[in-house]
């Protein structure tokens, strides 16, 4: 029997693991990170534009703070994400960044002096002030108030992941790649490891652990077209579903991004449009302020996908053999800019459609088309990053449904969630770790070995009717075609029935090659069940919500339900069964700091109002008058209203210029 | 309906007993704007589902697809098919690396081994309070250091060094530039000694032969001629 000791167990090597990975070896642990890929080519990586953290050292991030920063990510939440977690988040972050400054993330940095910027795609000339030379400088992104999204050009992600890899290795964590966590080994209702399959040998190994920390990323490979590298294929959280006993949050809870290029689905930054790049349709004709006369193209990733959506309904699209497409508009932001701050754009644009997007005028627009973009469900934890349900296991990242972003994120938040919930569940597990002491027996491990070796040579031996690819490209047709942008109940009941018949079918396929190492057509099919599975907890989850909320549209239920549906869809999975489990866990409106309301954004009186959002409010307009009157300051007040747990190296204060 | 184009992919398995090398040929339909993860891609779904290759991000971010393309090491996601006139590629896994199947080689290893050995991170006995206001960096220095941070730790520059081929423990190209960055960082308190210890030697800076194919295929376009020419006269002035 092949078995690893360790006292952390990390799987999943990009930022959010890597960071936790950290936490947990600073702390004395022995700690091992699995990963599918050499970590510093996680999809991490290819976060363009940029990290949210209320530094406010800018001009146009001056007056910014952890309250700004925390209601723009509720609004943007569509009050669907855990309030106390987005104080937890917004605390942390200008920690986490300035951190990374430490670690060598070459943030770019203010030049004092007048520069030009363009702003509702007009030239102005913003002055930077002599005492913030050198500080971090922050670019504006959708669904914020002030520009406080942090960046190195159009690299960010790159240069972040360099960075806690680079730490990573310096504190010798052992970090072993083209590994691949098939299931966890569970007795109790309580995680001991994984089991683990080695893809260059094809062997099987049990890794045993204190703790099992899960940050494998999103799901997005679940639909047909989406912006996710290839490894996105959440395996991770269908490994927790797999258990019976770990749950997942609000799977239905899919972002479509704006601006993928047509047809490739690469993404282009929403910086494009942060910096003042403008959308036009098949006429040249800017549409968004007829839609969004305030935020235009810079509402949150939701509102703006629909609406780009609606105008092609409209009959405003570009005909193209891929299907109707807008156009990105960066040329306006002139050359210089686009080759200094937007490279990565440029050379996407270039090497796949062979445009400059430079080029002044139609020749250097870029076809672009809302595609899967980001996976706001995943593993359900606490605030502390450990499973509802599951002991011993944590989760951060986007693999969790911790519950930062609710039913849409904000861009510039997910790579910052990557970091802060590393430092904050990272060290909440490594705590774990420390002060658990386990006791298994080994035939549990040998049983949990036997049943992955047993099962990957059935699918070798087992001469099915089926081909596991067909069923993968089935799959993310019915994703794409039925639970997407648009939905509404009769697609969505159709999209269970398809998925469910194809997980069944995916049951029974035959597998070509008999080897077990090197084998891409075995590691499709013991991974495309778990896909399907996951896909239905997205279909179900979406067919039952009968409501609208943030990137979840339901065009039959129209408005945002508070009154029924402020709750967080939980999905478990029994074993044998066709079908996920679904139940839910209610918002308590009492409890919150900011209660619903409107977002400021998309389309108004569109609220189905639940009586104790007014109650709320009335409570806490009275408590923040009283405390006002009484002199006291915003976090004195900010705790009054809704205290949350942290750390107390990551509560205390942030520093900032002028406060 | 598009030309038709040949892919030739080596296939090998080193860790099976049966499996000799040999190229496998592949004909499909070109399809618009088509790379080589499209067309590798549907190799695999359609014509050969034990095909091995690496690709992450298929943007040309990542750095996982290097490859030899008619000879010529590149990223293969960011390699277009119309852009072989006669329409037949053949495709070879990056040499200098430990070949893990077909088209997939074990540069992940490789990597972290050359991380080590210059020691890739940045050098400080500060720590910095992350409470207060961080360090101010002249922008211009934060600029040049991300202009050579952008290295993706691909491989190419390994696979097509001539010095590599000489000497099997050449840091290469991509170790050389992550000491030019930490260099320039202004976090790292490394000195020009410090530096002269870890790649002062003929595996190292002073074993470069200037044959710069590293920087004519970089997919990255980074300064690598350049930044070693200047650190080997900073370091060469040491002795």
């Amino acid at each position: 029997m092949n078995v690893v000791y360790c006292d952390a167990l990390v799987i999943g090597g990009g930022l959010a693991g890597l960071r936790a990975a950290v936490e947990a070896r600073s702390k004395g642990l022995s700690t091992i990170v699995l990963s599918l890929i050499p970590v510093k080519r996680s999809h991490s990586a290819a976060a363009q534009g940029g990290m949210q953290a209320s530094l406010g050292n800018s001009k146009m991030a001056r007056g910014d703070n952890e309250d700004i920063h925390f209601a723009d990510t509720v609004k943007g939440s569509d009050w669907g994400c855990d309030q106390e977690v987005a104080r937890m988040f917004v605390t942390t972050a200008p920690k986490a960044i300035r951190q990374l400054a430490g670690w060598g993330v070459p943030w770019t940095r203010i030049t004092k002096g007048p520069r030009e910027v363009v702003m509702n795609a007009k030239r102005t000339t913003i002055t930077e002030d002599d005492e913030t030379h050198g500080y971090i400088q922050s670019r504006d992104f959708g669904g914020t108030k002030k520009w406080r999204t942090c960046f190195t050009s159009d690299a960010t992600g790159h240069t972040m992941l360099y960075a806690v890899a680079n730490e990573a290795i310096k504190r010798d964590i052992d970090i072993r790649d083209r590994k691949e966590a098939v299931s966890l080994i569970v007795e109790n209702r309580q995680c001991y490891g994984a089991i683990v399959r080695d893809l260059v040998t094809g062997e099987l190994e049990a890794y045993v652990s204190k703790g099992t920390l899960i940050a494998t990323g999103g799901y997005g490979r679940i639909y047909k077209q989406t912006t996710n590298a290839v490894v996105c294929e959440g395996t991770g959280a269908a490994i927790v579903l797999e258990t019976g006993i770990g749950e997942l949050g609000n799977m239905e809870a899919v972002q479509f991004h704006p601006t993928p290029i047509v047809p490739s689905g690469i993404l282009l930054t929403e910086g494009c449009r942060g910096d003042g790049g403008i959308l036009r349709d098949v006429d040249g004709h800017r549409f968004m302020p007829d839609y969004e006369p305030e935020k235009k193209e810079l509402a949150s990733r939701d509102v703006v996908s629909r609406r780009m959506m609606e105008h092609i309904r409209n009959g405003k699209g570009v005909h193209s053999p891929y299907g109707d497409h807008l156009w990105l508009d960066i040329s306006i932001l002139g050359r210089e800019h686009i080759e200094k701050n937007l490279r990565d754009v440029q050379e996407i644009c270039m090497t796949f459609n062979g445009i400059d997007p430079a080029d002044e005028g139609p020749k250097g627009w870029a076809p672009v088309l809302p595609m899967q973009h980001y996976s706001m469900g995943g593993i359900r934890t606490k605030p502390t990053g450990e499973s509802s349900t599951l002991k011993g296991v944590f989760s951060c990242g986007e693999a969790a449904c911790w519950d930062l972003h609710g039913f849409n994120r904000l861009g510039g938040n997910s790579v910052s969630e990557t970091v802060v919930s590393g430092m904050i569940v990272g060290d909440y597990f490594a705590q774990h770790c420390l002060d658990t002491e386990i006791d298994i027996n080994t035939k549990t491990i040998e049983n949990a070995l036997e049943t992955e070796e047993n099962y990957l040579k059935s699918l070798l031996e087992k001469d099915g009717k089926n081909n596991i690819f067909d069923i993968k490209l089935a799959m993310k047709d019915i994703m794409w075609d039925k639970v997407a942008i648009f939905r509404d109940g009769k697609n969505l009941a159709e999209a269970v029935d398809e998925l469910e018949e194809l997980y069944k079918k995916s049951l029974d396929v035959s597998v070509q090659s008999k080897t077990m190492a090197g084998n891409p057509e075995l590691e499709e099919a013991y991974r495309v069940p778990k896909m399907l599975k996951l896909a239905l907890c997205v279909a179900v989850g979406a067919r039952d919500r009968t409501e609208s909320r943030g990137a979840h549209y339901r065009e039959d239920y129209l408005k945002r339900d508070d009154a029924n549906w402020l709750k967080r869809t939980l999905t478990t999975w029994k074993e044998g069964d066709t079908l996920p489990t679904v139940t839910y866990e209610d918002l308590d409106i009492m409890k919150m700091e900011m209660p619903p309301a409107f977002r400021g954004y998309g389309v108004k009186g569109m609220i189905i109002e639940n009586e104790l959002s007014a109650k709320r409010q009335e409570e806490v307009d009275k408590i923040r008058e009283e405390m006002e009157a009484a002199g006291k300051d915003r976090i004195e007040i900010q705790t009054a209203l809704m205290d949350f747990p942290l750390q107390p190296y990551y509560k205390a204060k942030n520093e900032r210029f002028g406060e | 309906m598009g030309r038709m184009i040949t892919i030739k992919a080596l296939k090998y398995n080193p860790n099976s007993k049966v499996s000799r090398a040999h190229f496998a040929e592949y004909q499909l339909e070109e399809t618009d704007g088509m790379t080589l993860f499209v067309a590798l891609s549907k190799i695999r779904e359609e014509l050969d589902h034990d095909l091995s290759f690496d690709f992450v991000c298929r943007a040309g971010i990542c750095g996982s697809c290097g490859m030899m393309v008619n000879g010529t090491p590149k990223l293969a996601c960011r390699t277009l098919t119309r852009d072989y006139e006669n329409g037949v590629i053949q495709l070879m896994p990056m040499p200098a690396f430990k070949l893990i199947k077909d088209l997939s080689v074990n540069t992940g290893e490789w990597m972290e081994g050359m991380s080590k050995r210059v020691e890739s991170w940045v050098h400080t006995n500060e720590v910095p309070d992350f409470t207060k206001l961080e360090k101010p960096i002249d922008p211009q220095v934060a600029e040049d250091t991300f202009e050579l941070d952008r290295c993706v730790e691909c491989g190419i520059c390994v696979a097509a060094c001539g010095t590599k081929l000489m000497r099997p423990d050449f840091v290469g190209a991509v170790g050389l530039n992550r000491v030019a960055r930490f260099r320039m960082d202004p976090h790292d308190n490394r000195t020009d000694e410090d530096f002269y210890e870890l790649i002062g030697d003929d595996d190292g800076i002073f074993g470069c032969m200037s044959l710069l194919a590293c920087e004519d295929n970089c997919p990255k376009h980074l300064p690598l001629q350049s930044k070693i020419a200047y650190m080997r006269r900073k370091l060469v002035a040491l002795r």
